[in-house]
């Protein structure tokens, strides 16, 4: 082969001479991958010095430590109790003692080689040429010239048949589409297809309880009466209906929240006020959707000395006496009031569905 | 008996002829042994990414094996008596098994979970490597990109991992990944049913991202990274300047025995690493987290460190809402989709910005110090500082109750922060650029400075430099030229002091008279030290 660099010191030697060194053979195989080996040197002066005994002996310590770590990780692995018992027990100590072993073994072995890699072998610098230039111009000519030929034979022959082109056309563009079709086609879902719709809708719609008003209750769906809330007090709700409380419903929890009576004046006033949540309250005690409108979490965090309700995802932060209205953080819609009443039996309905859209908002929201 | 001898000792030489008349092996074998790499500590950070991404793999598929992907709805009996009864779906049975039940279950799942914060702790690094010492430029933008996508692939690889087990911190995740979903204008509805599968939750999240997690992203990761160190193989790696080191060389060592022996070690002190980290250290415990309720959050829920950012960014954002006729969009898009969107995608195109400001076509492979490109340090100061803003504003709420500042106070101040802060650190980093360059160049005009004081007859007062090369007529040093590697600045660089001892627990500049080796002799004597730091 022929070699671009020229400050190579070797001449290029016999490689069958078996006068040669095997260290000769390997550097003469450098010099055709143009490397210049410039230094191999031993770190150590003269064989079998001081140092180098010093070096050897903790290399070998550190791979007994690994070989100790090992024993140790399977030992502790069979024997120590594992199995997870409440309270303080031997088996909080599983994991960690797993860990440690196992990090000492590893480190055992990744240093005993980084120390042999460092200290022990040779010091070396080496210098590989690297070629910059691209190919030769004519090469490239080549190959561009053949790449266009390929594009001659096919496009050419395409635009001199017409007849092709449009048969390509119409033959292999439903091909693509069909390909294509059952991957993305089996997942589109229409949001829009239920009735009721399920982006306006939540589990307080009386379609989900055979037209009657749905009971508001709790997570093991008991129903609730006014006085299981106690004044200053809330509770997240859930409609009344079938796996009601579970994620089935994710859209409709609800916190029912039972204000003094200067908060409920208030909040009162300003609720009826308003077009969509006039009326909405019972007594006292009022009812928002607990799901942010921000992005969905549940806004969980009610302060009861200043009325607010604060979500924990995002700190978006809702005044309860006026409408559940953002006053801080990045949501910006109120959360929407559920219509509360009492039925027969004394215990809390939703008079109606939510009139707001509850939830995370999007693009085609009334 | 039969003359059946086999030659021991010729078995190796015959075997690997057989090879060699077969593949034709023998010289690209001879190459690849011989292929010399350059040596740095900041090289070896991307190599914690590789080796982290491995552990993955090898972790990963243990968990698999126990994991159930299905939000069926199961009562829990197991031996976490604090849950026991609960209904939740098998994934978080599976998971709950996985951390109780299983022998070293929770090891290994700890292990995973550390191994992948480190695998984009070590990808974040190795970018920052890699930008500031302008390892990016000509021929190397397209591995630049590459390494962009990777980030975005460890991203969703990470967001689709920890959601699958279905706990409330996961369930919360994926309830904002739906929320952003929503909030992608037209289409956005029709995107979150498509992916869920209809309403939120749905019965089918858990098997998509699971598939998702185990297979697409995973292959789509292995196939990148392969490409990625292909071309850093093919295209030789970068080296800094120096000694002997040059455009068209690559000084360092061949890969065997040394550098490899190295790299082995390496990986078993990054595997040893993560081990350590996953026994003691607790991440994810998903028991106290619960199954996902739709109604149950807890205060301080945090995404994985690397999510963080945008978390922060959609608590920063203000309450824009944009409506468009009966339509709107939520200001949730901002941060989530545009800002996602446009934060891993930009960067991508850097190296060609760049080059093309600079009118530069030329190939690169010397390193660039981080002070010789100025402005490039100012970009990357700017994005670091903005996504450090926004990071410590994804757990705003912890720092608001750990240090009792108001919670209002927190979101301003990362409002504010997030303006503020990148264009002061352009503007610092460029600064400091600039006088770092200009003690370069006054270091290689004038010389070391000795700290020696001389007073002049007439009573002025000047300070002694050791000039770094020869001097005129005057004595007054010729200039020299920069060369793009340190500059010496301390008199035991350039050998006029007792050399440093090199260790963790000994003073850097040790008295003379401790040998550096029995062999060697100390750099310089004690005479010519006495002849630079006399002054008359």
């Amino acid at each position: 082969m022929t070699t671009m660099h020229d400050e190579s010191s070797t001449e290029p030697v016999d490689v069958s001479d078996p006068r040669l060194s095997r260290f000769e053979i390997v550097k003469e195989g450098a010099r055709r991958d143009e490397i210049e080996i410039v230094t191999y040197e031993s770190q150590f002066h003269g064989t079998d010095s001081k140092a180098e005994k010093r070096v050897v002996r903790n290399i070998a310590l550190l791979f007994l430590i690994a070989g100790v770590g090992g024993f140790a990780f399977l030992g502790f692995y069979i024997w120590w109790p594992w199995r997870f018992e409440l309270g303080e027990t031997m088996s909080d100590y599983y994991t960690p003692l797993l860990g440690i072993s196992l990090a000492v073994s590893l480190f055992g072995v990744g240093f005993g080689i980084l120390a042999w890699a460092k200290k022990l072998l040779p010091h070396e610098v080496s210098i590989q040429q690297r070629h910059n230039d691209p190919s030769p111009s004519d090469e490239q000519l080549i190959t561009g010239q053949t790449i266009l030929f390929v594009g001659d034979e096919l496009g050419q022959g395409v635009q001199r048949r017409p007849l092709l082109k449009g048969a390509i056309a119409i033959g292999m563009a439903p091909i693509g589409l069909a390909a294509a079709a059952p991957l993305i086609g089996g997942l589109i879902e229409n949001p829009h297809k239920d009735d009721p719709p399920i982006m306006f809708s939540t589990g307080f719609n009386k379609a989900n309880n055979g037209g009657n008003v749905v009971r508001l209750t709790r997570d093991d769906g008991s129903p609730i009466r006014p006085e299981d809330v106690s004044t200053g007090g809330q509770m997240t709700v859930f409609p009344g209906i079938p796996g009601g409380a579970t994620n089935e419903w994710a859209d409709s929890p609800t916190l029912l929240i039972h204000l003094r009576p200067d908060d409920a004046a208030l909040t009162r006033e300003n609720a009826d006020a308003d077009r969509r949540n006039n009326g909405s309250m019972w007594g006292d005690y009022v009812a928002y959707s607990k799901i942010c409108t921000h992005a969905g979490c549940p806004a969980s965090l009610y302060e009861q000395q200043t009325n607010r309700l604060l979500c924990p995802c995002h700190q978006s932060q809702f005044m309860i006496t006026r409408n559940a209205q953002p006053i801080f953080g990045p949501a910006t819609r109120r959360l929407p009031m559920l219509p509360l009443g009492v039925d027969e039996e004394g215990y809390f309905v939703a008079k109606s569905d939510y009139k707001d859209t509850v939830g995370p908002d999007f693009w085609e929201r009334p | 008996m039969k003359r059946k001898k086999v030659d021991l000792a010729q078995a190796p030489i015959t075997f690997a002829k057989g090879v060699d008349e077969r593949y034709k092996a023998a010289t690209p074998l001879r190459g690849l042994l011989n292929k010399v790499f350059p040596d740095h500590w900041s090289f070896l950070l991307g190599e914690i990414a590789l080796f982290s991404f491995i552990i993955l793999l090898l972790t990963g598929v243990f968990l698999t094996l126990f994991f159930d992907p299905s939000m069926k709805e199961v009562a829990y009996d197991g031996p976490y008596s604090a849950l026991r009864g609960v209904e939740m779906s098998a994934a978080y049975e599976s998971s709950l098994r996985l951390s109780f039940e299983v022998r070293g279950g929770l090891f290994m799942r700890q292990m995973h979970h550390w191994a992948a914060l480190l695998f984009m702790a070590s990808i974040v690094v190795h970018m920052c490597r890699i930008f500031f010492t302008g390892a990016f430029r000509k021929p190397r933008e397209a591995n630049w990109a590459i390494g962009v996508v990777l980030f975005l692939l460890g991203f969703l690889a990470g967001f689709t991992g920890y959601s699958l087990p279905d706990d409330g911190l996961s369930g919360t995740g994926l309830r904002i990944a739906s929320a952003i979903m929503l909030s992608i204008p037209v289409a956005g509805t029709w995107i979150s049913a498509s992916i869920f599968g209809g309403e939120f939750p749905g019965h089918l999240i858990i098997g998509r991202f699971y598939i998702a997690h185990v297979l697409l992203i995973p292959g789509g990761l292995l196939a990148l990274i392969s490409v990625h160190l292909g071309l850093v193989f093919a295209q030789k790696h970068t080296q800094w300047p120096g000694p002997m080191r040059t455009n068209t060389n690559v000084v360092g060592e061949r890969m065997f025995p040394r550098y490899a022996l190295k790299q082995g070690g390496f990986f078993m002190a990054v595997f040893g690493t993560v081990a350590l980290m996953a026994g003691l250290f607790q991440i994810n415990p998903i028991w106290l987290f619960g199954p996902y309720r739709a109604s149950e959050v807890s205060s301080a829920s945090q995404p994985d460190w690397y999510v963080m950012f945008m978390d922060g960014l959609v608590r920063l954002m203000p309450n824009w809402q944009i409506y468009i006729g009966d339509y709107s969009i939520p200001p949730l898009f901002w941060p989530a989709v545009v800002g996602l969107g446009a934060l891993t995608t930009v960067p991508m195109f850097y190296p060609w910005i760049e080059a093309r400001r600079l009118k530069d076509k030329q190939v690169h492979n010397l390193l660039q110090r981080p002070r010789d490109n100025p402005e490039r340090v100012g970009i990357g100061a700017m994005s670091l500082a903005f996504f450090l803003v926004a990071t410590l504003s994804g757990g705003n709420d912890v720092i608001a109750d750990k240090f009792h500042i108001s919670l209002n106070a927190m979101t301003w101040a990362g409002r504010i922060g997030l303006l503020v802060l990148p264009p002061l650190a352009y503007y610092l980093s460029i600064r400091i650029c600039l006088g770092l360059q200009q003690h370069d160049r006054e270091v290689l005009a004038h010389g070391v400075e000795t700290g020696i004081i001389r007073r002049l007859p007439n009573g002025q007062f000047i300070e002694v430099h050791q000039p770094l090369g020869p001097v005129d007529d005057h004595g007054h040093p010729v200039p020299l030229e920069y060369g793009g590697w340190v500059v010496p600045k301390k008199m035991n660089r350039v050998g006029a002091l007792a050399p440093a001892i090199k260790g963790f627990f000994f003073p850097v500049e040790k008295p003379a008279e401790a040998p550096v080796s029995p062999a060697v002799p100390p750099v310089t004597s004690k005479e010519s030290r006495e002849e630079i730091t006399t002054g008359h």
